[in-house]
C-alpha cells in the first residue's frame, strides 16, 4: 500500500515535469547524490536510485532515465562520477549529466557505461510509461497504454486505472481498457463473470500480448470460459487473415508498381514503336547509377537530391535512347528479331561499361529520411513510406505518360506514325524525329524507374537483366500497344506473384507467373486487351 | 456480339468445334444449284462494317466478276471465304457441307478453294519450279513431304504448268528475282497447280502489259467451265472483256448484280462510281 | 529441281566438304595429341582435345538453332535449356557412377542428396544409372518440352518476337527451378565431380579422345540429317513457312506442324550436343540456363551466317574460339566484343559471314565477265518476311 502511495507521489511529480516544464522545486544537489547512488554494484541499490531519480522531479530525470536504458550513461573513472557519454574514435566523449556541457574526450577504458539488468530495465519501462499515461500528446499515451499490455503488476494497474477514471479521450480509454482486461485475464483471484466480460471486450484486438494472454485461458476449468476464448481466439485470427490479406495486396501494388515502373517506358517502344529494344533493362540501371552519382555529388543533400536525380536521369536515360535510336535501331525497322539482337548487343556493352567505371559491385543509395518508417494502422498492417510513394509515383508517372501521349501534339504525331508510318509522312509529319523522340522518352522513362529502384534495391550492373523479361511480360500480358493493359497487367502480375508468395515460396511464385504468362499468350496471342481492326492484322 | 455467342462452347474450346478434321477432298459435295453459299455475312473491325449483310452464291464452273470502289469489302469478302477473317454473323458454305466459318484455312485451301492475292505473294528464296511444287495438289503432310521426292510425273506437270504462263526459261530461278508480271504468272500458275474447285483471282492484271492482259483474259475463260472463278478487279475494260456476271459490292453489300451491260446502266452504280 | 535422298544428302560437295573438314581437323588433333611426345613443339595438349571437344558440341548446338531460325524462322531465345536438359540427363548418368566415391561415400545417393538429408533417390533419378536408358532420356527430355511447348505456342499462332520473348521466360523460367536445392539436381552448385563414363576414366587422355571423336560422329550425322531435311519437299516447305507463313496455310499446309516437327527435332540435337558437353567440360549447373547464353549462342548462327548449317557451325568455332583468346588476354574487353559482334553483324552482316563469301565469289566472278549464270542471284534475295 506504501509503494502505491509512492508511486502515485512519483507520478505526480513527473506529470508536472511532463505537463508544465515547471523549473525544479528541489535542490540539484538531492539528484546529484541520487546519480552517485547509481555507482554502486548493487542492483538493488540501483532500482533505488532510479526510483528516486524518477521521483526527483527533476526536469533532466526524463533524459537520464532514457540514458540509462541505452547506456549511455557512465561511470567517469578518473573522476568517480556519473556522466553523459557517446562513443567517438574508440574512446568517450563525455558530457555533463546535467548541464549538458562538453567534458572532453576520453579513452575508451577510462569510462564504462553502467550496466543493468532485466529487472531494471522493466522497471525503468514501467516508471516510463506511467509518465507517458499522463503525457499531454494522446497519441503518447495511447502508446504508453499498449506497451503495458500483458502487464502484471499492481502499481500500474493503479495507475492506468486512475487514468481511465480521468481519461476523456476514446482511443485511449479503449487501449487503457484493453490493458485493463488482459490484466484481469492473469489475475487469479477475478471472478468468472468478470472474465467472461473481459474476454468478450477483447475478442477483436489484433495485440499479440492479447493473444497469449487469451491463449493462456485455454486451459481454463470453466468450459464456458474456454468456449469464450476460443470464439475470441478465432475472431482474433479472422480479423489478422484478413489484414494480412491487406498487407499482402499492398506488397503486391508496390510490386506492381515497380513492374509498372519497369515497363511502361517498354510500353512504348516496343507498343507504340514496334522496337524490341533488349536494353530497356540497362536504361533503368543508367537511371539507377544517374541517382548514385547525384548522391555522391551532393553529399550532404540526400533529403532533395532525389528531386535532381529525377530528370537527371530521365535526361541521361532518353540521350542514350536517342543515340541508340539514331544509330542503330533507325537501320533495323520493320526487323524485328534483328533489332531484338543488336539490342542485346548494346545491352552487354552497356552493362561491361558500367562495370569498367563503377566496379561490378553493388552501390547502395541512401534512402532520405521521409522515405524511410511506415505508417503502422495496427500491429498487423503497416505501410511502409517507400513503397506508398512508389505507388503514388508509378501512378504519376503513368497518368503524366498517358498525357503526353493524349495531349499533347508529339503524342497526336507519335500515334499517327505508330499507325501508320507512311500517311503520317505524306501528313508532313518528320517520321524520323518522331521515332527518335519517342525512343527517347520511352528511355527517359526507364530512367526514371531506374531513380525508383535504386531506392528498393542495390545499384549494380546486372539491375536491369532483372527486370527485362518481366517487364516485357507485363506489356505482352497487358496487350501490345495500350497502356491501361499494361497497368492492369503489371499491377495483377504483383498481387498474382505476391498472393503465391507464401503458399509456394518466391522462386516458385515467380515460376508459377512466368508459366501461367507463358500459357495466356498462347491461348489469347494478343494480351489481355487486344488491339482490333485490319491494322492489328498486318 | 450478344451474349449468347460469348458462351457458345465452340467459340470457347477448340476440342468441341465441330469441323476441325481434315476435309478429304471427295467430301466435297457439290451436287447442289450452287458451289458456294455467302448468306447474310457481317463483319465488322472496331465498329466498322467491312462487310454488311452480304449474300452471294457462286455457281460451278462460273465466272464472276466483283467490282466496287475502294473499301466496299472485296478484300473482306475475300479473307471470308478463305478463313483469314471469321465472320460475326452469317453463314458461308462450300458445296452443300462445309461451312467455311468453322474451318481453318489450310483445310479450307484442302477442300479445293484457291487464292491469288492482290500483291503477288510468291516465295521469294524459292525458285519458280518450287513455288509451283509447294502450291501442287496432293497430300501435304510434314511425313509425306519428307520422305516422298518428286516423281517424274510431278516434275512434268510442273514443267508443263510454267509453260503454260510462258515462265519455263525461269524455271530454277528465285522467284525474287523475277519481274512483276513475272511474279503475278506465277502466281496464277501456283493456283493453277493447287487444282482448286473455287479460284479467288484479285486483281490479276496489275502491273502487266496489254499482251499479258490477252493472255490473262484467255487463260481465266479457259479456266471456267472447269473451275467456278471469282474475279475481282479495277479495271473495267478487262472485266467487261471476259465477264459474263458482274456483282458491284458498295459498303459491305451487294448493290447490283447481272449482266455487264445491265449493271453498266443502273443509276445506283453510276452514282457510286461518280459520287466518288 | 533439287534432288533429295539420303545419297545425294551425303555425297553432294558441300556435304563431302564438311565432313571431310572436320574429320581431318579431329584426326590431325588426336594424332598430334596421341603420337607425338609430350615434349615436342607440335604436341597437342589434351587441353585442347577437350576445347576442341567443346567447340563442336557448341557447334552442333548452333546447327540445331540454324535449323529452327535460319530455315523455319522461329527465333528461340531458350535453345539453351534443351543444351541444359541434355546435359543435366547426361549428367545424372556421371553422378550415378560415381557411386562410393564421394565424399560421403554413399553407394546410391550422390553427395549432394546426402547433405540434403534425403533417403532415397527422388522417383525422376531412377534408371539414370543405366546408360541406354539415359540415352533416351538425353533425346526425350529436350523433345518433349520442345513439343508441349511447340503445340501450344504454334496452334495459337505465336509468332515472331512474342514467340522469342516467350522461349526466352522459358529458359528463365528453368533456371529459377533448377538454382532450387529441393528439384533434386544440385541446386546452385549443379552436378559435378564426375569421374568415369561407362567405366572409363574421365581423366584419361584416350577416353578424352573418344568423346572428341563421338561429338564430331554426332555432328556429322546431324549436318547430313539437316541436310536431307532442308533439301527435301519438306525443308522447302519450312522455308515457305518462314517467307510467307500464311501463304502456305492458304497452299494448304498445316504450317503448325511443320514448325513443331522442325523445333522438336532441333531441341533433341541441342540436348545431344549438351549431353556431349558434360562429360568433357565436367560441370553442369543452372548457368547453363541463363538467358544470356541462348542468346549467344543466336550470335554465333548470326556471325556464321543463317540457312547455310555449316555457317552455323563455323560461327559457332569461330566466336568461341574468339571467347577462349580474348578472355585470356583481356577478360574485361570480352563483353564490348560481343556486344559489338551483335550490333555490326545485324546492320552490316544480314547474312553472315557465309553471305558475305558469297558476295564476294560473286563480285570476283562479275568482274571476269563470267556471268553466264544469269540474273537470278544478281539481287539480294528479298528480306524474309516476318510478321509483326
Amino acid at each position: 500500500m506504501l509503494r502505491v502511495f509512492a508511486l502515485a507521489l512519483a507520478l505526480l511529480c513527473l506529470t508536472s515535469v511532463a505537463q508544465a516544464e515547471s523549473p525544479a522545486t528541489e535542490p540539484t544537489t538531492d539528484i546529484e547524490e541520487v546519480l552517485q547512488q547509481l555507482r554502486s554494484r548493487s542492483f538493488d541499490d540501483k532500482a533505488a536510485a532510479i526510483d528516486a531519480l524518477a521521483h526527483s522531479g527533476h526536469p533532466r530525470a526524463d533524459a537520464l532515465l532514457k540514458a540509462l536504458q541505452d547506456r549511455r550513461l557512465l561511470l567517469d573513472r578518473a573522476n568517480d562520477r556519473i556522466v553523459l557519454g557517446e562513443r567517438a574514435d574508440g574512446g568517450w566523449q563525455l558530457h555533463d549529466p546535467l548541464s549538458e556541457a562538453d567534458l572532453g574526450t576520453v579513452e575508451s577504458r577510462a569510462a564504462a557505461p553502467i550496466t543493468i539488468n532485466n529487472r531494471l530495465r522493466r522497471q525503468i519501462e514501467n516508471l516510463q510509461a506511467v509518465v507517458g499515461l499522463n503525457n499531454p500528446d494522446a497519441t503518447l499515451r495511447r502508446a504508453a497504454a499498449i506497451s503495458l499490455i500483458g502487464t502484471k503488476d499492481p502499481d500500474l494497474l493503479a495507475a492506468l486505472r486512475e487514468r481511465r477514471a480521468r481519461e476523456d479521450n476514446t482511443s485511449v480509454a479503449a487501449a487503457i481498457d484493453t490493458t485493463l482486461n488482459t490484466a484481469a485475464l492473469y489475475s487469479e483471484d477475478s471472478d468468472l463473470n468478470a472474465r467472461l466480460n473481459a474476454i468478450e471486450a477483447l475478442s477483436g484486438s489484433l495485440e499479440p500480448t492479447v493473444r497469449n494472454a487469451l491463449r493462456s485461458r485455454l486451459d481454463s476449468d470453466a468450459p464456458s470460459e474456454r468456449k469464450a476464448v476460443e470464439t475470441a481466439l478465432k475472431r482474433i485470427d479472422a480479423r489478422t487473415a484478413r489484414y494480412q490479406t491487406a498487407d499482402t495486396l499492398f506488397f503486391g501494388l508496390s510490386l506492381g508498381s515497380v513492374l509498372l515502373l519497369a515497363a511502361i517506358g517498354l510500353a512504348i517502344t516496343f507498343g507504340v514503336m514496334g522496337v524490341i529494344n533488349m536494353a530497356h533493362g540497362e536504361l533503368i540501371m543508367l537511371g539507377a547509377y544517374t541517382t548514385f552519382v547525384v548522391q555522391q555529388i551532393f553529399p550532404q543533400g540526400h533529403e532533395w537530391s532525389l528531386l535532381v536525380a529525377i530528370p537527371a536521369a530521365f535526361l541521361i536515360s532518353g540521350f542514350v535512347g536517342v543515340l541508340i535510336e539514331r544509330f542503330v535501331i533507325r537501320y533495323l525497322y520493320g526487323r524485328p528479331l534483328e533489332t531484338l539482337l543488336a539490342t542485346f548487343g548494346i545491352s552487354l556493352i552497356l552493362q561491361q561499361a558500367v562495370r569498367v567505371i563503377f566496379s561490378p559491385l553493388n552501390r547502395s543509395v541512401v534512402t532520405p529520411e521521409w522515405m524511410s518508417g511506415a505508417w503502422q494502422i495496427n500491429p498487423v498492417f503497416s505501410l511502409t513510406f517507400n513503397r506508398l510513394y512508389i505507388i503514388a509515383f508509378a501512378l504519376t508517372v503513368f497518368l503524366g505518360l498517358l498525357l503526353v501521349l493524349k495531349k499533347t501534339r508529339l503524342g497526336l504525331q507519335v500515334r499517327a506514325v505508330s499507325q501508320n508510318r507512311q500517311t503520317a509522312r505524306g501528313l508532313g509529319i518528320r517520321s524520323d524525329r518522331i521515332n527518335a523522340l519517342t525512343f527517347g522518352l520511352g528511355s527517359g522513362i526507364a530512367g526514371v524507374a531506374g531513380v525508383a529502384l535504386a531506392q528498393l534495391t542495390n545499384v549494380g550492373p546486372n539491375l536491369g537483366q532483372a527486370y527485362i523479361i518481366d517487364s516485357f511480360m507485363v506489356v505482352v500480358f497487358g496487350g501490345v500497344g495500350n497502356l491501361w493493359g499494361t497497368l492492369t497487367a503489371a499491377f495483377s502480375l504483383g498481387i498474382a506473384n505476391k498472393l503465391l508468395e507464401p503458399v509456394s515460396g518466391a522462386v516458385l511464385a515467380k515460376i508459377f507467373v512466368l508459366v501461367f504468362i507463358i500459357l495466356f499468350i498462347q491461348r489469347k496471342p494478343r494480351g489481355l486487351f487486344p488491339q482490333r481492326g485490319r491494322a492489328a492484322e498486318e | 456480339m450478344n451474349l449468347r455467342d460469348t458462351f457458345r462452347r465452340d467459340r470457347v474450346f477448340d476440342v468441341v468445334r465441330p469441323g476441325t478434321r481434315t476435309i478429304k477432298p471427295g467430301e466435297l459435295d457439290t451436287g447442289g444449284k450452287y458451289l458456294l453459299y455467302m448468306e447474310n455475312i457481317t463483319v465488322s473491325f472496331d465498329g466498322f462494317k467491312a462487310l454488311n449483310d452480304l449474300t452471294l452464291y457462286i455457281e460451278p464452273g462460273e465466272l464472276r466478276c466483283i467490282i466496287g470502289p475502294n473499301g466496299a469489302g472485296k478484300s473482306t469478302m475475300m479473307d471470308v471465304i478463305t478463313g483469314k477473317t471469321r465472320p460475326d454473323q452469317g453463314t458461308c458454305f462450300f458445296g452443300q457441307t462445309l461451312d467455311l466459318t468453322r474451318m481453318s484455312e489450310t483445310e479450307i485451301a484442302g477442300a479445293g478453294i484457291g487464292r491469288k492475292f492482290q500483291k503477288p505473294t510468291v516465295f521469294p528464296e524459292h525458285t519458280a519450279a518450287e513455288n509451283l511444287e509447294l502450291a501442287m495438289a496432293g497430300q501435304k503432310t510434314t511425313w509425306h513431304t519428307l520422305v516422298h521426292p518428286l516423281n517424274g510425273e510431278q516434275r512434268d506437270r510442273i514443267a508443263a504448268t510454267l509453260n503454260t504462263v510462258g515462265l519455263l526459261d525461269r524455271h530454277d530461278h528465285v522467284a525474287g528475282a523475277l519481274s512483276h508480271g513475272q511474279k503475278q504468272w506465277l502466281e496464277i500458275a501456283m493456283v493453277l497447280m493447287q487444282q482448286p474447285k473455287l479460284l479467288l483471282v484479285d486483281e490479276p492484271i496489275a502491273g502487266m502489259t496489254r499482251q499479258e492482259v490477252e493472255r490473262t483474259a484467255e487463260l481465266l475463260q479457259q479456266l471456267a467451265g472447269e473451275h467456278s472463278v471469282v474475279v475481282v478487279e479495277h479495271d473495267m475494260e478487262f472485266i467487261r472483256s471476259i465477264a459474263s456476271t458482274v456483282t458491284v459490292l458498295h459498303q459491305g453489300s451487294v448493290l447490283a448484280e447481272g449482266k455487264m451491260q445491265d449493271v453498266q446502266n443502273d443509276p445506283k452504280v453510276i452514282e457510286v462510281y461518280l459520287g466518288e | 529441281m533439287r534432288h533429295s535422298d539420303l545419297k545425294t544428302a551425303l555425297t553432294d560437295r558441300a556435304a563431302r566438304w564438311f565432313i571431310g573438314i572436320l574429320f581431318g581437323a579431329v584426326a590431325l588433333v588426336v594424332l598430334l595429341n596421341q603420337l607425338i611426345p609430350a615434349d615436342s613443339g607440335l604436341h597437342v595438349s589434351s587441353y585442347t582435345v577437350t576445347l576442341l571437344g567443346k567447340y563442336l558440341c557448341y557447334a552442333l548446338l548452333a546447327m540445331a538453332l540454324d535449323l529452327v531460325w535460319g530455315y523455319c524462322g522461329i527465333l528461340s531465345l531458350g535453345h539453351g535449356a534443351f543444351f541444359a536438359l541434355g546435359g543435366y540427363a547426361m549428367g545424372m548418368y556421371l553422378m550415378r557412377q560415381i557411386g562410393d566415391r564421394g565424399v560421403y561415400g554413399n553407394p546410391v545417393l550422390p553427395d549432394f542428396m546426402v547433405f540434403l538429408n534425403w533417403q532415397e533417390l527422388p522417383w525422376y533419378w531412377l534408371g539414370s544409372h543405366s546408360f541406354l536408358f539415359t540415352m533416351v532420356l538425353i533425346a526425350l527430355v529436350p523433345g518433349l518440352l520442345a513439343f508441349v511447348f511447340g503445340w501450344l505456342a504454334f496452334r495459337s499462332r505465336v509468332t515472331g518476337v512474342y514467340l522469342s520473348i516467350i522461349t526466352q521466360a522459358l529458359t528463365y523460367a528453368l533456371m529459377l527451378a533448377f538454382f532450387r536445392n529441393e528439384l533434386g539436381f544440385g541446386g546452385n552448385n549443379g552436378l559435378t565431380d564426375f569421374k568415369d563414363i561407362l567405366g572409363f576414366s574421365l581423366r584419361e587422355d584416350s577416353t578424352r579422345v573418344a568423346l572428341l571423336i563421338a561429338t564430331a560422329i554426332a555432328l556429322a550425322l546431324a549436318f547430313v540429317l539437316c541436310r536431307y531435311i532442308t533439301g527435301s519437299r519438306m525443308g522447302r516447305v519450312v522455308m515457305a513457312v518462314r517467307d510467307g507463313e500464311s501463304r502456305a496455310r492458304f497452299l494448304g499446309y498445316r504450317t503448325e506442324h511443320y514448325k513443331l516437327w522442325i523445333f522438336t527435332l532441333s531441341a533433341v540435337l541441342a540436348g545431344i550436343a549438351g549431353a556431349l558437353y558434360v562429360p568433357q567440360v565436367g560441370i553442369i549447373n543452372p548457368g547453363e540456363f541463363s538467358p544470356l547464353n541462348s542468346i549467344e549462342l543466336v550470335v554465333w548462327v548470326a556471325v556464321g551466317g543463317r540457312a547455310t548449317l555449316y555457317g552455323a557451325v563455323i560461327g559457332a568455332i569461330l566466336v568461341n574460339y574468339g571467347k577462349t583468346v580474348f578472355t585470356g588476354i583481356m577478360p574485361e574487353a570480352w563483353l564490348f566484343a560481343l556486344g559489338g559482334l551483335f550490333v555490326a553483324v545485324t546492320l552490316f552482316l544480314p547474312r553472315g559471314l557465309v553471305g558475305l563469301a558469297d558476295n564476294v565469289r560473286q563480285r570476283l566472278r562479275k568482274s571476269d565477265g563470267n556471268n553466264s549464270n544469269g540474273t537470278a542471284n544478281d539481287d539480294q534475295p528479298e528480306a524474309p518476311h516476318e510478321p509483326a
